[in-house]
């Protein structure tokens, strides 16, 4: 092989980019020509050139951003090959949220595939992952240690439907964020049989209608209004994470406090949150997932982009095969501090 | 232990105090004895066992899991029986975080981890456990509690199957009274082998459970008192009840429970000196409060600075003196005051307040938290801290329930039994003679000139009984009163805030407060202490908008607020006294400290400097000068 990965893919102040075809992955700043894999805040940013993402990506950005997000939009249908530059690229399915794509990015017999965020989990919102062989595989790590193993989401969502039947006069108030991981719980309560409206904070409400004009049932969401929320004795309330401490939460009956997140794995991150009902439901991989990712790629190298990277590095290490971490900036978070509760609250799905 | 587990799971979470009594009922309902009774032993503080060692654990889980990823995973967890709990290998889960593939090149496949290694080291261990069986059968003479051996034989011999035939083992999870069975009876050397077999056989809030119990950290925000409520709320008896038959009996408590579900007598208590629930009363909040009350019908005694404290003692039947001493909670500390127990040389209960004497004078309540806090009780500790006890009332004397008894006639009795013991460790609280409120008004302001001498400064108020009272356990309202001293109160200003628990966990409730002082770079504030009561609830609505308000810096759940000369909300605050402190930066901490009013009117600037508090502090430590001197003279 004489030409190197890094020849197809590199890492900037914008996060990655490739030379050959002149345009990056997720960029964090605007860029001229931006590919992008999903539309959550840290990958998906406005103000960019060209964009090239699903479908679905392109709507979502729409809605967050309004329509004027970026100069040209251009869809990429999954599994179809595009020549960007002096490279071949083509999306699949990342199963993380609505329109999520991994982005296989070819030239010369090479490929590397970026795959963003991702899960194997099933997930009733969006087209499940698919595995892409590849030279070079690049994954997140946000729950890239052996403690995290995601437990099956139907007895998670039993857990608080068992709940309302146990406090029939409190109301249940979910932290879930915005895009995606509120969805997913709405069609997992579906399918548990709750046919009752779950009532959603406004900031969910743009997002939830897209998902179904996206053709996912969801049943009714009425948005809660102020004047009513004393009233909504047993109901289940989605809202932002942010919202579940708030001033805004107070009004409900006797609220429970839920949230649900991968995060949720570790008590003290529950308590920390002062989470009553604490809900293990991820968007993301769990370490038994990254691990058997990996060796389905067939990779011979893993590059780590954000979350426990020295965990999965290490891991990496000790099946031969060869790993880095890029600590890319921007992405997620640390994965030690949970973003603060109050700050920018589209920022917060970044780590979901 | 599942159960158990799964409850401790959800207590953690749980912070309404009534939904913890709901889920304790639940369980003790539900389950069965043993199990219960030593789950509410392992509530109570009521299980002694050799205590796993970090360690240990440590060893059990690299053996399973790579020791980077484990390091890594503590690290990010922080608790170790957490991190063991999440990361231990289940029997259907993924390989990926075992040692390394040189170690699955020996065929030490994780999943089978524990039985195809069985011709391995691990075999060999679990082969030197079984020789090491027969001490076993020799443990029921050695516990002497029959019950107990009986009660546990059927678990115990189900508990060690799969250790035996461990060729085909479909791991049992263990049962509760099976894991405090083995740890109480296992040699060393075998705990480990056990250990691991239990955590194979457990769910991950099992593992959790069981790693918090066998390292003796099992703090599950559940107080004994709770407990003890669960408890006899299952057959509509108060907690006081329960507390009253609690001392003579023995986990796994078959007998409390056939009790309060009616099935069985109320447990005889074996124990010569019970604990008897003591008489609490309410606070007098401002003078008027007495107008309603006629000074005739009552008695006014001192109201002491120290600890309250039960003195009992009674004969055991092989006619030896047993001598106890119980907090006001019903937890046994003779241990820690022997000097005071070999006092208890009647038959009887003495209710009093536990003080330290030193020549003839009572301490401060400083010096006696310097006794209070040590876990050694030596020779040095009991010559320089001599503990007393005052004492109020008498609850039984010579086998005779006084408790029926009016205060007045009760008063005669504590008195001849007093003079009957002519103990320099054991006085008679003085009675306080008034006429008129006005009269004990002036005592409690000033009570040396009411005789109370050179022990003014121990007097936290005046107490008032009334003349006809029984002696009722629990907090009844109307017989008995408290009327505190005036509080100190200093104005301070608020510097950080945090969410409170419970009913408040969405508001800022939490208020840490600072004064002035001379720092390194001018006028500083320093956090003087915290507090998180004595505003109502609307006002709380307030200081929780001025929080959010005014926030200028975020530490998870806490917030920092501006402060300075020019910005700043002054507290006034109003507290017991000041210790010394290593955890506040200003060396002071407050007792008791609450917020008695919010000065939304005054400019920071002019709130107090730390130097009051320094004065006050001053004024506690004088009283330990006598000793001091004497410390100096030797």
């Amino acid at each position: 092989m004489s030409q190197r990965a890094s020849d197809l893919l590199t890492l900037t102040r914008e996060g990655l980019y490739c030379p050959l075809g002149r345009f990056h992955v997720d960029p964090t700043r605007p860029v001229e020509r931006a590919l992008i894999t999903h539309g959550h805040a840290d990958h998906a940013r406005a103000g960019h050139g060209t964009v090239l993402a699903t479908p679905e990506t392109l709507r979502i950005m729409a809605v967050r951003y309004g329509e004027e997000f970026c100069r040209a939009r251009q869809e990429a249908r999954l599994g179809e090959r595009m020549r960007v530059g002096d490279v071949t690229v083509f999306f699949a399915p990342a199963g993380h949220v609505l329109g999520s794509a991994q982005i296989a990015i070819e030239r010369d017999g090479q490929r590397i595939v970026v795959s963003g965020d991702y899960k194997r989990a099933p997930d009733p919102t969006c087209l499940p992952f698919e595995v892409v062989p590849c030279d070079v595989f690049i994954t997140e790590a946000t729950f890239g240690l052996p403690v995290f193993r995601h437990p099956d989401t139907r007895g998670e969502v039993r857990k608080l439907i068992e709940s309302v039947t146990l406090f029939p006069e409190r109301a249940h108030i979910v932290g879930a964020y915005a895009l995606g991981k509120a969805q997913r719980v709405m069609a997992l309560l579906r399918e548990e049989g709750w046919d009752r409206p779950i009532h959603l904070h406004g900031a969910m409400e743009k997002l939830t209608e897209l998902y179904k004009r996206e053709g996912v049932p969801l049943g009714e969401t009425p948005k809660v209004v102020a004047a009513d929320r004393k009233d909504l004795h047993g109901a289940i309330v989605l809202c932002p994470p942010s919202s579940i401490q708030d001033l805004w939460s107070r009004k409900f009956p006797d609220p429970v406090t839920a949230f649900a997140s991968g995060w949720m794995r570790v008590r003290a991150r529950a308590r920390q949150k002062g989470v009553e009902l604490p809900l293990v439901i991820s968007d993301h991989s769990d370490w038994p997932d990254l691990c058997r990712t990996i060796r389905d790629t067939g990779a011979e190298e893993v590059w780590v982009t954000h979350g426990q990277e020295d965990a999965l590095v290490h891991w990496c290490g000790t099946q031969g095969i060869r790993a880095k971490p890029l600590h890319l900036l921007g992405y997620g978070d640390d994965g030690e501090a949970e973003p603060d509760p109050g700050h920018d609250p589209k920022m917060e799905e970044a780590s979901a | 232990m599942n159960d158990f587990a799964h409850l401790l799971d959800r207590l953690a979470y749980e912070p309404r105090r009534n939904a913890k009594l709901r889920l304790l009922q639940d369980f003790f309902a539900g389950t069965p004895d043993p199990e219960r009774g030593w789950a509410l032993a392992a509530m109570t503080g009521g299980l002694t066992f050799r205590e796993a060692k970090p360690a240990l654990i440590r060893a059990l889980v690299e053996e399973r899991v790579d020791p980077v990823l484990f390091s890594l995973s503590h690290n990010y967890v922080g608790d170790l029986a957490e991190t063991t709990a999440l990361i231990w290998p289940g029997p259907d889960e993924s390989p990926d975080a075992s040692p390394s593939p040189r170690t699955r090149g020996e065929g030490r496949a994780p999943l089978g981890g524990s039985e195809t290694s069985g011709s391995g080291g691990e075999g060999a261990s679990k082969d030197k456990a079984h020789s090491e069986s027969p001490p076993h059968p020799r443990l029921p003479p050695r516990s002497a509690d029959d019950e107990v051996g009986t009660a546990l034989s059927p678990q115990a011999g189900r508990g060690e199957t799969p250790a035996i035939g461990h060729n085909n083992p479909p791991p049992s999870v263990p049962t509760l009274a099976e894991v405090v069975e083995t740890l109480a009876t296992t040699p060393k050397r075998a705990l480990p082998q056990h250990l691991a077999r239990w955590l194979d056989a457990l769910d991950e809030t099992g593992r959790w459970a069981l790693l918090k119990l066998v390292t003796g950290n099992l703090r599950v925000g559940v107080s004994a008192r709770l407990a003890k409520t669960a408890v006899g709320a299952l057959g509509g008896h108060e907690a006081d009840a329960v507390e009253e038959v609690w001392h003579g009996l023995k986990p796994p408590y078959t007998e409390l429970f056939a009790w309060v579900e009616g099935r069985g007598e109320r447990p005889e208590s074996r124990n010569p000196a019970p604990f008897r629930p003591p008489m609490l009363s309410h606070p007098v909040e401002e003078f008027e409060d007495l107008d309603k009350l006629d000074p005739e019908a009552f008695s006014a005694e001192w109201k002491w600075d120290g600890i309250r404290v039960q003195l009992a003692g009674g004969r055991d039947n092989q006619g030896r003196q047993v001598q106890k001493i119980y907090s006001r909670t019903g937890e046994d500390i003779s241990d820690a005051f022997p000097d005071l127990a070999e006092a208890i040389t009647f038959e009887g209960a003495i209710d009093g307040e536990l003080l330290i004497l030193r020549e003839g004078r009572v301490q401060s309540f400083n010096v006696l938290q310097q006794r209070l806090n040590r876990k050694a009780v030596t020779g040095k500790l009991l010559d320089e801290f001599p503990a007393h006890v005052r004492a109020y009332d008498v609850l039984s004397a010579e086998g005779e329930d006084l408790r029926g008894l009016p205060f007045a006639e009760r008063r005669p009795r504590l008195e001849a039994l007093v003079r009957r013991l002519d103990h320099a460790r054991i006085d008679l609280s003085p009675l306080v003679p008034f006429t008129t409120w006005d009269d004990v008004a002036a005592a409690r302001a000033d009570p040396a000139s009411v005789g109370a001498g050179a022990d003014a400064d121990a007097i936290e108020g005046v107490m008032l009984k009334r003349l006809n009272s029984a002696y009722l356990p629990g907090r009844p309202k109307g017989p008995w009163w408290k009327w505190k001293r005036e509080p100190y109160v200093v104005d301070a200003v608020m510097m950080y805030a945090q969410r409170g628990h419970g009913k408040r966990s969405s508001f800022y409730s939490d208020y840490t407060f600072g004064c002035w002082r001379e720092g390194a770079e001018g006028e500083e504030l320093v956090p003087v202490g915290k507090a998180y009561h004595g505003f109502t609830d609307a006002e709380l609505q307030k200081l929780d908008r001025y929080v959010r308000n005014h926030t200028t810096k975020r530490f998870g759940p806490v917030r920092e607020v501006a402060y300075g000369r020019d910005a700043g909300l002054v507290l006034e605050i109003a507290f017991e006294g000041v210790q010394r402190s290593t955890r506040h930066k200003s060396g002071v901490a407050m007792r008791f400290p609450r917020v008695s009013r919010i000065r939304w009117d005054k400019p920071p600037a002019e709130a107090d400097r730390v130097e009051v508090l320094e004065r006050i502090l001053a004024r506690g430590e004088r009283e330990v000068a006598p000793a001091a001197a004497m410390e100096a003279s030797e």
